[in-house]
């Protein structure tokens, strides 16, 4: 059964590689993607790649996106619009490294994507 | 007044010139409030530019400003990527099908463009950011018949030097809080050579 896939978007190649070690240490069965950094390796992010890791990352279950920082957002939602897939929630004010770990976590469970955002968005309303 | 191609292509031709010149002033303000791309990234997004109008022959502002805006979005990695981006392709957008664009059809163009990057970056008048140099631009265009092209560059100039007082609300500088007072912001800076761009070429035509 597919489930919900994970794209991680980073300033940093490393950041981005990193987090999904982290990420397949407890799934094995959802699909992770990065994008870190810009098309010519150094610190940013780039649209073009956010959009393939998206759409290499896309099941019929749809996908979420994680970001680090600003401007890491406003190229995700660029991408999600271009795309035009029904699917795809970009995680807007959600801790990059902790919300990908609960995603993938409730991912594996098999929940759909709505499910599994709502169990993320839980999990930081209730630290604050 | 009508903007033809080839002020769009001159328009963005002297914006490179430009942004080239004055890469090192723009990475010295970024590296005081921001992350320090801002030359770097915009300079290199221009050059991509220029490589790009080289090769194609337009018929249409619209389908400059499209091409503009989708090789800052591939080719520049900091914010400046999505924020320019944006601008240009909802001018592009706003121009659609115009073969010859009038005072009004440029004035609708480049308050799209405002709506674009407030909506894209989520930042409002006096968070210190291009925002702030965009809006009262805007205001200039869609108020006056005929533009006075010296004074289009006043009203950027007045607008980009204010945002030195001004505390970052949005982007890198914010994370900075009041230190971010006393430094004029580098995405005002440069919205600024984008609007003296435009007034020179414009000027020089008529």
């Amino acid at each position: 059964m597919a489930k919900v896939g994970i794209v991680l978007v980073s300033h940093s190649a490393r950041v981005a590689e990193g987090i999904k070690e982290i990420l397949e240490e407890v799934v094995t069965d959802v699909p992770i993607q990065t994008a870190g950094g810009t098309d010519t390796g150094e610190i940013g992010t780039s649209f073009p790649k956010i959009m393939e890791a998206i759409e290499k990352a896309y099941t019929e279950k749809g996908v979420l996106v994680f970001y680090d920082l600003g401007s890491a957002m406003m190229n995700a939602e660029m991408a999600v619009e271009q795309l035009s897939l029904d699917k795809v929630i970009v995680a807007e004010g959600i801790p990059l490294v902790e919300g990908a770990y609960v995603a993938a976590v409730e991912a594996s469970m098999g929940h759909d994507l709505k499910e599994v955002f709502k169990r993320v968005k839980e999990t930081f309303s209730n630290n604050q | 007044m009508n903007i033809t191609v080839n002020n769009a292509i001159q328009w963005m031709k002297r914006m490179h010139e430009k942004v080239n010149e004055h890469k090192d002033d723009l990475t010295s303000l970024d590296q005081a409030i921001g992350d320090g791309d801002h030359g770097i990234n915009l300079a290199r997004g221009f050059n991509e530019v220029m490589k790009k109008l080289d090769t194609v022959e337009y018929a249409t502002v619209s389908d400059v400003f499209k091409d503009v805006a989708m090789t800052i979005m591939s080719k520049v990695g900091g914010a400046s990527g999505p924020l320019y981006g944006t601008a240009f392709l909802k001018m592009s957008m706003a121009l659609k099908d115009k073969e010859s664009v009038t005072k009004a059809d440029f004035a609708t163009a480049v308050a799209e463009a405002l709506n674009g990057l407030q909506q894209r970056g989520k930042a409002k008048p006096g968070d210190k950011t291009m925002v702030d140099v965009w809006n009262p631009v805007v205001s200039y265009i869609r108020d006056h018949e005929e533009i006075d092209w010296d004074e289009l560059s006043a009203t950027a100039k007045r607008a980009m030097e204010a945002t030195k007082e001004l505390r970052a609300l949005k982007g890198r500088a914010s994370y900075l809080k009041e230190r971010s007072i006393g430094h004029i912001d580098p995405g005002a800076l440069s919205s600024y050579y984008l609007f003296v761009s435009l007034a020179e070429v414009m000027k020089e035509g008529e």
